[in-house]
């Protein structure tokens, strides 16, 4: 018993050992406070500003665990969803077969409205024309322009993958540049395939392919390393994803290259980087944009049957940031909207 | 045994002298199945999701659940034999996409009848199972690295033969070919009973759960796959084929993930290189649910099947309730040790009251 109560008494006195320093070892920078401070200034989220029923709407996309930027069309999605007084469900799944089922859950729960990703769009074929057949209006997100009217869509919203690589293309010639590499990092997406051969078609210059394993990160630096230490001539890296950026920056670091870094797609990282001078240009999409008009477009055509588009993809994208706009877009990185 | 009976023991009920004779009353009978821990979990499982998700209980939702069960469930099957036969398989899953990939390619590549595709399928998906049981057969390595080399190399089969032959990471559509509509009949068909849609996945998990389970209680090579998984050299002295067993439970997985493959093809015509790594540890996670052991020896074939069902209410299930997906792998998680435990238990108890 004694030992037991020294044993109780031992675990107090560390408790009060940890919130004594956490009291009195405050930082005067960052952290959770200054993220709140942030948070107060720019609270778009309120209470619904309309007066039509409470609608379901829910949105199946092909994103794998803990992906920052599903995360960001998650909070567009969020956000508009409050405004319009929509009860919002999201799901997700990277295989085809899982995602199409969770489609067909949406079918079963009766939602009054449906968003889908089309990564993967055979899989998804049959499910979607069975919900447009139900009469769930469809709009597709992100990824699957080309066959979201065949299967009964009423828009699409997203970025062109092909037109995006061309910019970046573009965007590397006015550089100089001269030598480059297209970094993928998740072998069999289509998206990431169109990117860097829409980059390769525009630039002037000779631009290779090189696949890592995107969740490995240590990995992805060391084939990025390995890549530029054989390498000397390649003079731009152009990154497929808002985290590989930074892996990019410090391989970059490590074989002591030249090569300038470019990004697809923002974080709070990229824009800091984009400030500082450490990366070159991001392409950004604007994924906050991909869920908010998604969930908005959704609640207009129930509210008003209204459709944006005219028949053709409503693009987000390709936006080039540069470090002109960083200083205004950290901020925005950082609250997960941009 | 000696005419001379032992001194009689305390045995309850009909002490007979032998215990193997023993009249069990049937409640003994149940206690003593592998799959009971699994069922009292999955009527849970089906009771709690009833309670909180207003949708589950719909028949289009049921059939959903259904649904997603079986296409794990079909793989649950002979992998729960594969485990009771002591051994593993972590190439089941890239296995299944090998197989769509094989059957979608080579018929539109020869521009032959789509069911050409599908039987050059079976016989590739087969040599990879033969393969993975000679291997463990001639090395004597543990099945979990060799079917851990199996895997990492078809991932990269997968992807790389599909760049090299179709030039992209998926396979070209191969719905307008002759035969696609008869095979797509078998493998990928819908039932509607009512109002009930039923897939036709579903009935090829039954009846591969009748098929195991009549293998494995009432015929020779059932027994062979026990004593195999319970202690291979006694099964060797005694006579049991060890390397045909092993290498017969290995074809059953190919075979098992073939008509899964077909059906990833049929349903959706095209198939994606990269699909299918990560649900190896899910028919494992099914099968050890459903009453298999790690270790061998012990499990049975409707116990994968409860195992499977639970993972397709809960997969669903989360998204009837409307609760953010992010949790789901930790229910599955708290799920698996939960069912492991409770089965731990029960056969506690069931050795107990012999």
């Amino acid at each position: 018993m004694a030992r037991a109560r020294t044993g109780v008494r031992a675990v107090g006195a560390l408790l009060a050992a940890v919130l004594g320093a956490s009291l009195v070892g405050c930082s005067s920078t960052g952290g959770k406070r200054a993220a709140d401070a942030r948070k107060a200034q720019a609270e778009a989220v309120g209470k619904a500003a309309v007066s039509t029923p409470r609608w379901t709407f829910a949105m199946v996309t092909h994103s794998g665990e803990g992906d920052t930027f599903w995360d960001i069309v998650q909070k567009g999605a969020k956000e508009a969803s409050a405004k319009d007084n929509i009860n919002f469900l999201y799901s997700k799944s990277d295989e085809g077969q899982q995602q199409a089922q969770l489609v067909q859950a949406a079918i079963d729960k009766k939602v009054d409205g449906l968003i889908v990703t089309l990564a993967k769009p055979d899989a998804m074929k049959d499910v979607v024309k069975k919900a447009v057949a139900a009469g769930i209006p469809v709009i597709t997100i992100n990824s699957g322009s080309a066959q979201s009217k065949e299967y009964g869509a009423l828009t699409h919203i997203g970025q062109d993958e092909t037109v995006a690589g061309e910019a970046v293309g573009t965007e590397l010639n006015q550089r100089g540049k001269k030598k480059a590499v297209c970094v993928l990092h998740e072998q069999g997406n289509v998206g990431h395939e169109q990117r860097c051969s829409g980059a390769a078609k525009t630039f002037e210059g000779e631009m290779q392919n090189l696949y890592v394993d995107g969740t490995n990160m240590p990995d992805v630096q060391a084939s990025i390393e390995a890549k530029l230490q054989t390498d000397k001539a390649i003079d731009a890296v152009v990154t497929l994803g808002a985290p590989f950026a930074d892996t990019a920056v410090r391989a970059k670091e490590t074989a002591r290259s030249k090569a300038e870094i470019d990004t697809f797609d923002l974080n709070p990282k990229v824009a800091a980087g984009l400030k500082s001078g450490a990366l070159g240009f991001a392409v950004d999409q604007q994924p906050y944009l991909q869920g908010y008009e998604a969930v908005d477009l959704l609640w207009l055509y129930r509210y008003n049957a209204d459709m944006l588009g005219g028949g053709l993809p409503v693009l987000t994208g390709p936006q080039i940031v540069t470090q002109d706009q960083a200083a205004q877009l950290e901020d925005y990185t950082k609250r997960g909207t941009r | 045994m000696s005419s001379t009976a032992p001194p009689p023991v305390d045995l309850g009920k009909g002490s007979a002298g032998d215990e193997r004779l023993l009249a069990v009353s049937p409640l003994r009978k149940l206690l003593g199945r592998p799959e009971l821990g699994s069922v009292v979990g999955a009527v849970a499982v089906f009771v709690f999701f009833s309670v909180v998700a207003d949708d589950f209980l719909q028949t289009s939702s049921l059939s959903t659940v259904l649904y997603a069960a079986s296409t794990i469930g079909i793989m649950a099957v002979p992998v729960a034999l594969l485990m009771i036969g002591g051994e593993f398989d972590l190439s089941a899953g890239v296995l299944v996409t090998t197989s769509a990939l094989v059957s979608s390619m080579f018929s539109y590549q020869m521009t032959a009848n789509v069911w050409v595709g599908v039987f050059v399928s079976l016989l590739v998906t087969l040599a990879v199972g033969a393969f993975n049981g000679m291997l463990l057969t001639l090395t004597k390595l543990p099945s979990f690295i060799i079917t851990l080399g199996t895997f990492l190399m078809l991932t990269g089969l997968n992807l790389g033969f599909t760049k090299l032959i179709t030039g992209r990471v998926s396979t070209d559509s191969i719905s307008d070919m002759q035969g696609f509509d008869s095979a797509k009949k078998l493998f990928a068909s819908e039932l509607v009973i009512g109002d009930v849609t039923l897939k036709v996945t579903v009935l090829w998990w039954f009846g591969l759960v009748a098929v195991a389970t009549w293998i494995l209680l009432r015929t020779r090579f059932g027994n062979w796959i026990y004593a195999v998984g319970g202690n291979p050299d006694a099964a060797r002295a005694v006579g049991v084929p060890v390397v045909r067993t092993r290498i017969g439970l290995y074809l059953g997985v190919a075979f098992a993930a073939w008509i899964s493959g077909q059906h990833l093809l049929f349903s959706y015509d095209v198939v994606q290189s990269g699909e299918g790594v990560g649900n190896e540890l899910i028919y494992i996670i099914a099968a050890v649910i459903g009453g298999c052991l790690i270790t061998g020896g012990y499990g049975s074939a409707i116990g994968s099947a409860v195992g499977a069902l639970i993972f397709g209410m809960t997969s669903k299930g989360i998204v009837y309730a409307e609760w953010n997906p992010d949790w789901f792998k930790f229910f599955l998680g708290a799920m698996l040790l939960l069912a492991a435990l409770l089965n731990a238990w029960v056969r506690k108890r069931a050795e107990a009251t012999r």
